[in-house]
């Protein structure tokens, strides 16, 4: 199992009601079900990964992040997730302010955009970073929004979001010494009173 | 050829002192649905799916009929190992009411006067054709049905179902179809209507055993095959070729393969259909509004299916965003819906056609029903 997932599978408590959005095949809302006894929903934008949400007997439906929490109503998940999702969606501040209105908890996933690899390919290649968290070239990128840990920690002060968790992972696990240099992605538990 | 054949089969109910009231308040009485089954119903009756066909489709979902030259309207999703598998399923379809593939319709012969009923057959609504059926699967033993599914017409019904009789129903299949007609889709139908209606042969309806409205059936039918495809789907199949000729003959006779396959779909089209069918059910899907008693979210307030819903991105007859507000009237009630938008070229009818994709969502979701059973 991808390590963001396990450790979103540790943090969501039993028996919730979850949304994924952005959920591709399904396959941490499939764990949420088998494991979690979760109540699970998902929304995604390729056809082909509706095929396999299908399949592994996800709900899901056809479409944008942008628009798709327009249909539920406030409060009706315990979480809902943007794992790898937030920075390619066009209007990210709107879809994190949407997400605590439909759950009680957000969880968001951040690829990092500043980590050493990358600050050091911009430094002394002159290039755009391409990483293993980041593996796409300029032109060809589904990233819109780059950020990074303190970015994101930044963007929920400002905003009177508190932080109940934040956990920065790379390819082995979890890193706890210069996170925002070490770590290729990271997971926070958000919420809004 | 097949190894076996499939019949059609016969259920009379609402027999005299004892007839169904219509969703007008007419009393209709007695009535016949043809229907057909193919596989084999389980011992606790928790295998059974409904199958509801779309305007013009009947009771002959799948399989071969004795000497027919084709299969079953939806013969590619239902059989063994297909995505509605026989081997495990029990699977029911049924003629709606006002048809004329077997069930009581306009075409039939009233037993009070011994003639065909013409237009004092009452007009009947897609309520009144999911009653019918729920009598059926009564007569069947069946208590909840593993899934109803249906595409357009078949598709509202199977909504209907989940409205009405919710604990009847354990999943539904929604696919290329809406809640209620918008001002186009009444349009288009009202055309078919007219051509019809303006034949002079049509005679008010009373025209058995006299010659047919054949040219204003082939008209009405030369426009719903347009609304059927879409614009690239023609593009694609016909394109501006001619039929039978080298260059155009700059006279009304037939020029454009186009022409040509509308010419032919209108004429076999009164070959085995029945004008007052066409006029009745298409007046039914227009009287249709899941939301006319309340908005669309109060409606599924008592509904506990599951469902899955597909919707064509070609489709302009039915459009996806018809769907969309569907699901998101679920989605108010807390109901689980999976929806999805298949990328294909083949516009209305991409629901008899696009079998891969159908396939693969319509097994694996009727298998997870299953599971939860």
């Amino acid at each position: 199992m991808r390590v963001d997932h396990k450790y979103i599978l540790e943090i969501i408590e039993p028996n919730s009601h979850v949304l994924d959005l952005g959920c591709g095949g399904g396959e941490l809302l499939s764990s949420l079900m088998k494991q979690k006894n979760c109540r699970a929903a998902g929304i995604e934008i390729d056809e082909q990964a509706i095929y396999q949400c299908v399949e592994r007997g996800v709900s899901v439906s056809h479409g944008d992040v942008d628009s798709g929490l327009a249909d539920y109503s406030d409060k009706c998940f315990d979480y809902v997730i943007l794992n790898e999702s937030l920075q390619e969606v066009l209007n990210p501040e709107k879809v994190i302010a949407e997400a605590l209105r439909v759950g009680k908890k957000a969880i968001v996933g951040i690829p990092n955009f500043c980590n050493l690899n990358a600050r050091w390919q911009i430094l002394f290649l002159g290039r755009v970073p391409v990483t293993d968290g980041l593996p796409y070239k300029w032109y060809n990128t589904p990233n819109l929004r780059f950020l990074s840990l303190k970015d994101f920690c930044d963007f929920c002060k400002e905003r009177c979001i508190t932080i109940e968790h934040e956990c920065a992972l790379n390819s082995k696990g979890e890193i706890t010494f210069a996170r925002n240099l070490f770590a290729d992605t990271a997971i926070f538990l958000i919420t809004k009173k | 050829m097949p190894d076996q054949f499939v019949e059609t089969k016969y259920f009379t109910f609402a027999l005299a002192s004892n007839e169904l009231v219509l969703k007008s308040g007419i009393k209709l009485g007695p009535i016949t649905l043809a229907y057909e089954t193919y596989g084999q119903l389980n011992a606790d009756k928790s295998n059974a799916i409904l199958i509801f066909h779309a305007l013009t489709g009947d009771a002959h979902a799948a399989g071969w009929h004795k000497d027919a030259k084709t299969p079953g309207w939806w013969d590619p999703m239902i059989g063994p190992g297909k995505a509605f598998d026989t081997e495990k399923y029990f699977i029911i379809c049924s003629n709606v009411i006002g048809g004329c593939k077997g069930s009581t319709g306009p075409s039939s012969i009233n037993p009070a006067t011994g003639k065909p009923y013409g237009l004092s057959f009452p007009v009947i609504t897609i309520e009144d054709m999911v009653a019918c059926q729920k009598h059926l699967i009564d007569y069947l033993g069946i208590k909840k049905l593993l899934a109803a599914a249906g595409g357009s017409m078949g598709g509202l019904m199977a909504l209907e179902w989940s409205v009405r009789f919710p604990d009847t129903l354990q999943s539904a299949i929604l696919i290329a179809t809406n809640y209620k007609h918008t001002a186009q889709q009444i349009a288009l139908h009202e055309v078919a209507r007219q051509a019809i209606m303006s034949d002079p042969h049509w005679n008010k309806g009373d025209y058995y055993g006299k010659e047919l409205p054949a040219q204003g059936m082939s008209v009405s039918r030369m426009i719903g095959h347009i609304t059927y495809m879409s614009e690239r789907s023609m593009e694609e199949k016909f394109g501006r070729k001619l039929q039978d000729k080298e260059k155009v003959g700059y006279d009304f006779s037939q020029d454009f393969e186009v022409e040509s396959y509308l010419r032919y779909r209108g004429a076999s089209f009164v070959q085995r259909f029945d004008a007052n069918s066409y006029l009745y059910l298409s007046k039914a899907l227009d009287y249709f509004d899941l939301s006319e008693d309340t908005d669309l979210s109060g409606a599924f307030t008592n509904t506990k299916s599951k469902f899955l819903i597909i919707t064509f991105t070609s489709d302009w007859l039915y459009p996806s965003y018809q769907s969309k507000d569907i699901v998101k009237a679920m989605k108010a009630n807390d109901i689980d819906v999976s929806f999805i938008e298949i990328q294909t070229s083949y516009g209305h009818d991409s629901f008899l056609v696009e079998i891969d994709g159908q396939s693969k969502l319509v097994s694996h979701f009727l298998k997870n029903v299953a599971k939860d059973k």
